[in-house]
C-alpha cells in the first residue's frame, strides 16, 4: 500500500529536513482547522453562561458544568414545548431503523434483478433512477407533499421513511448493482442449472455474499438519514420533527436569550450518531465514499 | 414431438435466457414503481405547474411563461442564483485544492497518517445542520474568533464574515469547505495509493524534483478521481440548503440565499406554488445541462451485456 515501495537500497535516511518540516506544518495546520470547531464546541457546551459571555471561545472552562448537557437532552425549548432534543433523538431512531432496513433491502434486490436477470426496459428504469439521484429534491418536493395528503400519509413518521426509501432508492441500487457485477456470472449460473429459482438464489447464494455491501450500505444510510434536514421539515410534520430539525429549532429560535452553551450541547449530541458510526467504522466509511460513485 | 429438433438448434439457450422471468420483472416493481410515480410523475408535474399561476393551492390553468419572467425579474432569486454560483465555484476549488494537498503530504510517509486521515474526514460524517451551527458560533461576531484575536492585540482583523452581507458567502463556503475537503482528501489518497510505483522510481532516476511530478504526472493521472469528487462536490452545491438555514437563515436579508431555500420558503411559507415550481424548474434544467451528458457517458452506454 505505502508508496513510493522500499528502494533496494534502503529507505531514505530519515533525517530533519525543511521539507518534512514543512509537510508536518502543514498536516498540523490543517488537524488544527477540522478540529478547533469540535474543541469550541465541547469547551462551550461545558462552561456556564457568565463564562461564555466573557468571550474567550477557546479557553478551557473555569467552572465545568455538565448542565448545559442535561437541560439540551430534556429542557431546552422549541417554541412553547420545553422537553429538550431527546424528543428529536427518539423521532430520528424511528424514522432511522425502518428506513435503514427497507431501502437496503430495496435496493439489494433491484440491484440483484438487474445484475443477474434480464427483464426488458430494466436499464432504462435504471438509467431514470441515476439521473433522478442527480436531480435537486426540490423538484420533486411539492407533489410528493399532495401525493401523501391525498392519502392521509403527510406529517407522519411512516410517510419520511418512505421519503427516504425513495430518494435512497438510486444509490443502493447502484451500490448493489455494482457490486453484484464484480460476482463471476458463472457462479450465477450454476445455481440456475442446480434450478433455483430468482428467490431462492438470491437468499442462498447472493445474499450470504453480501455481507461488506450490506455494511457499506448501512454506513451511508445510517449517516444520510440521520443528517436529513429537508426531508424532515418537508414531510414528519410537528409531532415527528427529527433530531435535525429539531436541534436547529432549539438554536435558532428567536425566543428568549440564547444559551450557547445549551445550543452546543444539544449540537454535539445531534452529531454524535454519526460521528460514532464513522469512528467505529474506520476504514469502511472512507469505502462507503467510495464505492457509490468511483465504481460506478 | 414437432418441437423435438428445436432442443439441438445453438440458438435456444439464447431463447431461453430472452424469456421474461416473472419473479425478477415482479422483484424491480416497487423501483419501477418509485421512478414511474417519482422521478418521472413528479417532476412532470412540478414542471407543468410551473406554467400555472397557484399561489397557495394549485390549480391548472396555463400562463405561458409567465411565472419565469416574474422570476428573472425577482431580487431574491437573481440573489439566490448569484450566490450560488460564487459559492459552488470557491466551493469546488478550495476543496479540490486542499484536498489535494491533504493528500499528498499525508502520502509523504508521515507518521500518524491513520490519526491525520481520521481529523480531516470526520466533518463529512456529520450534518450540515450541526456545520452550520458550529461555525456560526465560532464566527460570531462578538464571543467568537473575534474577540479571541482582538484581545490578542489584533484589533484590525473583523471575523464579521457570516453576518456581513458582503462576506456572507465566504463564510458559507469556510464551513462547507471545513465539511467536504476531508471527502477529496480521502478520494484522491486513494488515487495516490494506485499510482504505479515504477513511475516513482522512473522519475527519481530521471532528477524531477517530486512537486513536478505531482503537478504534471500524477495530477493527469488522478484525471478520473478528480471528476468523481467534482461531481459529488457539486451534487452538494446544488442541494445546498441545510447549511444556508441553520448557519445564516438566508440572511442578513436575503444575502445568502441559495436557489433550493428559495423554493422552499415560496412553497411552505409564501405560499406560491407558480413562481416555487418554475424555480425548481430552472434548478431542474441547470444540473440537467450539465450532468446529463456525463451520466449518459458513464453509465448508459458502456452497457455491456452479459
Amino acid at each position: 500500500m505505502s508508496l513510493p515501495p522500499p528502494d533496494p537500497e534502503g529507505r531514505r535516511p530519515k533525517t530533519v529536513t525543511a521539507g518534512r518540516v514543512g509537510v508536518y506544518a502543514f498536516l498540523v495546520i490543517s488537524a488544527a482547522f477540522f478540529l478547533i470547531p469540535l474543541w469550541v464546541m465541547l469547551m462551550t457546551s461545558l462552561k456556564p453562561m457568565e463564562e461564555i459571555r466573557l468571550g474567550n471561545i477557546f479557553s478551557l472552562p473555569k467552572l465545568w458544568t455538565i448542565d448545559p448537557w442535561i437541560s439540551a437532552w430534556s429542557g431546552a425549548c422549541t417554541g412553547l414545548e420545553c422537553h429538550g432534543i431527546s424528543v428529536g433523538f427518539m423521532n430520528s431512531v424511528q424514522i432511522l431503523i425502518p428506513s435503514v432496513i427497507l431501502s437496503i433491502a430495496i435496493g439489494a434486490v433491484t440491484g440483484y434483478a438487474l445484475s443477474f436477470w434480464r427483464v426488458k426496459g430494466a436499464n432504462v428504469m435504471f438509467g431514470c433512477l441515476l439521473l433522478g439521484a442527480f436531480i435537486p429534491y426540490q423538484v420533486f418536493i411539492y407533489p410528493l407533499v399532495r401525493l401523501f395528503a391525498a392519502t392521509g400519509l403527510y406529517n407522519s413518521l411512516l410517510c419520511v421513511v418512505v421519503v427516504h426509501v425513495i430518494f435512497g432508492l438510486p444509490l443502493m441500487t447502484l451500490l448493489f448493482r455494482n457490486f453484484y457485477q464484480g460476482i463471476p456470472i458463472d457462479l450465477f449460473k450454476a445455481a440456475r442449472v442446480d434450478g433455483g429459482s430468482f428467490w431462492s438464489i438470491f437468499l442462498n447464494v447472493i445474499l450470504p455474499m453480501s455481507a461488506p455491501i450490506i455494511i457499506v450500505a448501512t454506513i451511508l444510510q445510517v449517516t444520510g438519514i440521520w443528517n436529513d434536514f429537508l426531508f424532515g421539515v418537508a414531510f414528519a410534520g410537528r409531532e415527528n420533527l427529527p433530531m435535525t430539525v429539531q436541534l436547529n429549532n432549539i438554536v435558532n429560535s428567536m425566543q428568549g436569550e440564547r444559551r450557547y452553551n445549551v445550543d452546543m450541547a444539544a449540537t454535539l449530541l445531534t452529531a454524535l450518531v454519526p460521528l460514532a458510526v464513522y469512528f467505529l467504522s474506520g476504514r469502511w466509511f472512507v469505502r462507503g465514499i467510495a464505492a457509490g460513485a468511483v465504481k460506478g | 414431438m414437432t418441437t423435438i429438433a428445436t432442443t439441438e438448434e445453438p440458438t435456444a439457450p439464447a431463447r431461453r435466457r430472452r424469456r421474461m422471468p416473472l419473479a425478477a420483472a415482479i422483484a424491480l416493481v416497487p423501483a419501477a414503481i418509485i421512478v414511474a410515480v417519482v422521478y418521472v410523475g413528479c417532476m412532470i408535474w412540478t414542471v407543468r405547474l410551473s406554467f400555472t399561476s397557484s399561489r397557495l393551492l394549485p390549480n391548472l390553468d396555463f400562463v405561458g411563461f409567465s411565472q419565469y419572467e416574474r422570476l428573472l425579474s425577482n431580487t431574491r432569486f437573481l440573489t439566490s442564483v448569484e450566490n450560488i454560483v460564487l459559492f459552488g465555484v470557491l466551493f469546488i476549488a478550495a476543496c479540490l485544492v486542499f484536498g489535494f494537498l491533504m493528500a499528498v503530504f499525508i502520502d509523504q510517509r508521515i507518521r500518524g497518517e491513520a490519526l491525520f486521515r481520521t481529523i480531516f474526514l470526520y466533518p463529512y460524517s456529520m450534518s450540515f445542520i450541526v456545520t452550520g451551527l458550529v461555525w456560526q458560533w465560532v464566527l460570531n461576531p462578538t464571543l467568537g474568533v473575534e474577540d479571541t484575536l482582538h484581545k490578542l492585540g489584533l484589533t484590525f482583523i473583523d471575523v464579521d464574515w457570516a453576518v456581513n452581507r458582503d462576506t456572507v458567502v465566504y463564510a458559507l463556503v469556510l464551513a462547507a469547505v471545513w465539511h467536504g475537503a476531508g471527502l477529496v482528501m480521502a478520494i484522491l489518497l486513494a488515487g495516490l495509493r494506485g499510482v504505479d510505483a515504477d513511475l516513482w522510481k522512473a522519475a527519481r532516476v530521471d532528477g524531477i524534483p517530486t512537486w513536478r511530478v505531482y503537478t504534471s504526472i500524477v495530477l493527469p493521472l488522478l484525471g478520473p478521481m478528480i471528476v468523481t469528487a467534482v461531481v459529488l462536490l457539486a451534487i452538494s452545491v446544488a442541494r445546498l440548503y441545510d447549511l444556508v438555514v441553520a448557519m445564516t437563515g438566508g440572511g442578513p436579508g436575503i444575502a445568502s440565499d441559495v436557489p433550493a431555500k428559495f423554493v422552499m420558503d415560496h412553497l411552505f411559507e409564501r405560499s406560491n406554488i407558480g413562481l416555487a415550481t418554475s424555480a425548481a424548474t430552472m434548478m431542474l434544467i441547470t444540473v440537467a445541462i450539465v450532468l446529463a451528458p456525463w451520466v449518459y457517458a458513464r453509465y448508459v452506454r458502456p452497457q455491456v451485456p452479459r
